[in-house]
């Protein structure tokens, strides 16, 4: 589990990290989201004991971040921003140096880094220098090292930037498996279809402030508005489409076709139906238009540029 | 239980803490020691140096010794073949001085630093690790150098046997002075942002380093002086213990990662020194609140520098006494009479009264020795500072002591110095004080405190220490000592 209460950090006079107040419960993924320079690597690294807050606390695995770094560095896997492996040693010494800084039992030590290796598609290439690995290759190891431990919590820098396809999917069923096998896990992230796909919750950090927080659902609930339904008709809806809005919000129509907003889809869809059938319109297709979390992300920081271009007060972290 | 009761327990739980420390460490040591042997960039200069340079110094020595017995110089030789082993254990460790300054800023650049500080590795055993990593190739090359120097010679035509004390004497220098190259790069790269930094740097440890070497040299070419060496290396031990000391209190995760760039900033600089100068008050305040509430304070934190200064001080002035036993003044064949001495002060006296520049002149003396004392106290961690400020007290106490041997009345000379000295010794001392904090903050940093930023905020108090007591005082004691000692000493004789 992760807590951190008006977690904040300052270099000088820059305010990097600013009352970052979260609860990241075991078994579930939080993203983090922002753009570059927002405070994602910052916090990250005040959550594994490397820099220390400014003010406010933090405790990741039942550790204080302060107090008892050891502890917490010894729970957390990383997998950091820049993984930069010693491109001199091969894959097997790699991890066996980081198993016995880890402390791993011999019989460990000797299992677990093949095992990993193995897992993630590696196994090939053990006689290789590290210095040979792609992009894709060293990003998969250095995701090998921040599980090697088997940690309680995980810390994920873009865990899969720099892979192929195929190797981002192994990496997310990875951390698919590590969520059912109740890992606290946070994901740091510009690649919002991969957060989408695999956060729980999902957080929006600018200028060192979350500046939005939750599900997605609820994301996008707050931020573009219930859900967009999309209906087309066979023959024509003839005037219809305005005698629909004492039911739902329409957002726009033509002759064979409409959108609304509903905020209880469940509800309102069937009754729809219901009344354009009983009209005799042939209905060929109802579907939610998807809405991305690129869509809410934006939203979210043009919101939060209004803000400050108003000097309006900004929302409440959570 | 039982184990919490047991009498050795605490000393038990400390042996297991080193021994778990130093593991740890020794982790770090061996990769980082693997992973230099296998960069040839690194290896094959250690190399040459270790293996190539060797046999050349000793085809050089063979020249050597040919032209000196031609030239019926043999007598000299035993003087002389103990040069080249220092030269010869020197060269591989300012080469090999690239792995120590690469330790933290080379992983630094290769982003291969941060998943290493998200280990459950302590602060310690990693600065502990990567020093030893740091030390273990330069010691090995140079002990190997020498080796096959010494050897070539040994086993070769020349036959040479050396002392075996000079043997020890030539290894422990050539071990101390690695170890103060190695541990101060080490310090540079972990404050550094860039190789190329560190390695500009690292100028400040080979420079004086090589000087060093010159004038060991110059010792060790004079057999009978050669127990002076003994004292340099115990010297360097010492800058080796303040370095380590210095290093694994500046070493954190925070700097290696929150620095990114080695930027002089001159507007921090000067916004930090004129907030600590003018204290907690605000902009207007008035003489007597600073004094109180910034003046003080800076004083108060001169507790323990003060306190090794009069510690010093007092040694220097035992030291002082004791030297004239050995070193005696012919005093009983100066027959100076009273008369005499009584009309060279009151000359003194007229001259002071009738030039004031003269108070000025005493004045300035010791600002300048002050001034001297603080900048050289910057460079040497404060140690210069404390010498020439025990220099004064060592005379002192080596004077007084002649004047007791040769059975003088020792009250005139007290009375020469008791007036003004009363003022001028607290002031040496207090400047003393605060150049030795200078010199050594930035070997033991406030916690929470960068040492940059301690640096400055100690300069700043050295400054104000210097103009709020320092000056006042020398000044005071400029004029007693040029208007009221000489009459003092006047009446004392004219009893």
């Amino acid at each position: 589990m992760i807590e951190t209460h008006e977690l904040t950090k300052r270099f000088g006079d820059f305010l990097a990290v600013d009352r970052i107040s979260l609860t990241v419960q075991p078994g579930t993924i939080f993203a983090i989201l922002g753009p570059n320079g927002a405070g994602k690597t910052t916090t990250i690294r005040m959550l594994t004991s490397i820099l220390a807050p400014t003010s406010g606390w933090a405790r990741v695995a039942g550790f204080d971040v302060v107090r008892q770094p050891t502890e917490v560095r010894a729970r957390v896997g990383v997998l950091t921003e820049q993984h930069g492996l010693y491109q001199r040693m091969k894959a097997v010494e790699y991890l066996d140096f980081f198993a016995q800084l880890y402390h791993l039992p011999p019989a460990l030590r000797r299992r677990r880094p093949l095992e990993l290796l193995e897992h993630f598609g590696l196994a090939d290439a053990l006689d290789k220098r590290l210095g040979e690995f792609s992009k894709g290759m060293q990003q998969k190891l250095a995701l090998a090292r921040a599980l090697l431990h088997d940690p309680a919590v995980l810390l994920l820098d873009e865990p899969t930037s720099a892979m192929d396809p195929q190797s981002a999917r192994l990496v997310r069923e990875a951390i698919r498996d590590l969520q059912r096998a109740e890992r606290t896990i946070i994901i740091t992230t510009h690649n919002l279809t991969e957060a989408q796909m695999l956060a729980d919750r999902i957080g929006v950090i600018r200028h060192g402030r979350i500046i939005a927080a939750g599900t997605f659902s609820e994301l996008a609930q707050r931020f573009v508005g219930p859900p967009l339904m999309e209906l087309h008709v066979a023959n024509g809806l003839n005037g219809l489409a305005d005698a629909l809005r004492d039911q739902v919000q329409l957002v726009e129509h033509g002759s064979g076709w409409l959108r609304y907003r509903t905020a209880n889809p469940a509800e309102d869809n069937p009754a729809i139906l219901r009344r354009l059938l009983g009209l005799g319109v042939e209905v060929i297709t109802l579907s939610e238009v998807s809405r991305t979390l690129e869509d809410v992300y934006l939203q979210i920081v043009r919101e939060d540029e209004g803000h400050d271009s108003h000097g309006e007060p900004e929302p409440s972290v959570r | 239980m039982a184990s919490l009761s047991h009498p050795y327990a605490d000393s038990l739980a400390r042996r297991a803490a080193f021994s778990r420390t130093l593991s740890n460490a020794l982790i770090v040591t061996r990769r980082e020691v693997r992973d230099s042997f296998r960069d040839w960039r690194i290896m094959s200069p250690i190399f040459l140096l270790t293996l190539v340079f060797p046999l050349l110094a000793n085809a050089m020595t063979d020249l050597f010794i040919t032209f000196f017995e031609e030239n019926g110089a043999e007598p000299l030789l035993p003087a002389l073949l103990p040069l080249l082993p220092m030269i010869v254990g020197f060269f591989p460790v300012s080469i090999s001085l690239v792995i120590a300054l690469e330790t933290f800023v080379g992983e630094k650049e290769r982003l291969s630093l941060e998943p290493l500080l998200a280990t459950p590795l302590t602060n310690t055993e990693l600065y502990l690790g990567k020093s030893f990593a740091a030390m273990l190739p330069p010691l090995l090359a140079s002990y190997i150098g020498i080796a096959i120097y010494v050897g070539g010679l040994v086993f070769g035509d020349t036959q040479w046997r050396p002392p075996l004390v000079l043997v020890v004497q030539i290894l422990v220098l050539t071990t101390v002075q690695a170890l103060v190259m190695v541990t101060g790069a080490v310090v540079i790269s972990s404050q550094t942002t860039s190789t190329r930094a560190a390695n500009l740097l690292a100028s400040f440890i080979i420079i004086p380093m090589s000087m060093l070497v010159i004038l060991e040299s110059i010792i060790m070419v004079q057999p009978h002086r050669r127990y002076v060496l003994w004292f340099l290396a115990l010297g360097l031990l010492v800058t080796v213990a303040l370095l380590v000391r210095m290093g694994a209190r500046l070493f954190n995760r925070e700097e290696l990662l929150g620095r990114s760039l080695d930027q002089l900033n001159l507007r921090w600089i000067g916004r930090t020194f004129m907030q600590q100068f003018r204290g907690p008050q605000l902009r207007r305040t008035t003489p007597g609140a600073w004094y109180r509430t910034s003046v003080m304070p800076a004083v108060r934190a001169l507790a323990r520098p003060a306190t090794v200064t009069v510690l010093c001080a007092a040694t220097a002035f035992a030291g002082g006494w004791l030297a004239a036993d050995r070193w005696p003044l012919p005093l009983d064949r100066v027959a100076v009479d009273d008369a005499t001495l009584v009309e060279n002060l009151q000359a003194w006296f007229e001259l002071g009264r009738s030039n004031p520049g003269l108070i000025l002149a005493a004045i300035g003396q010791n600002l300048r020795a002050l001034a001297l004392a603080t900048m050289l106290g910057v460079f040497t961690f404060g140690v210069l500072s404390l010498i020439v400020v025990m220099l004064p007290f060592g005379l002192l106490g080596y004077i007084l002591a002649q004047v007791a041997a040769a059975g003088l009345d020792p009250l005139p000379f007290l009375a020469g110095i008791a007036p003004h000295g009363v003022v001028e010794i607290p002031a040496i001392l207090l400047a003393g004080a605060a150049a030795l904090r200078l010199g050594s903050i930035i070997t033991h940093p406030p916690a929470e405190m960068p040492a940059g930023e301690a640096w400055v905020r100690a300069l700043a108090d050295t400054v104000k220490i210097g103009i709020a007591l320092v000056l006042p005082l020398i000044a005071l004691a400029g004029m007693l000592e040029v208007a009221v000692t000489p009459r003092i000493v006047e009446l004392v004789l004219a009893r």
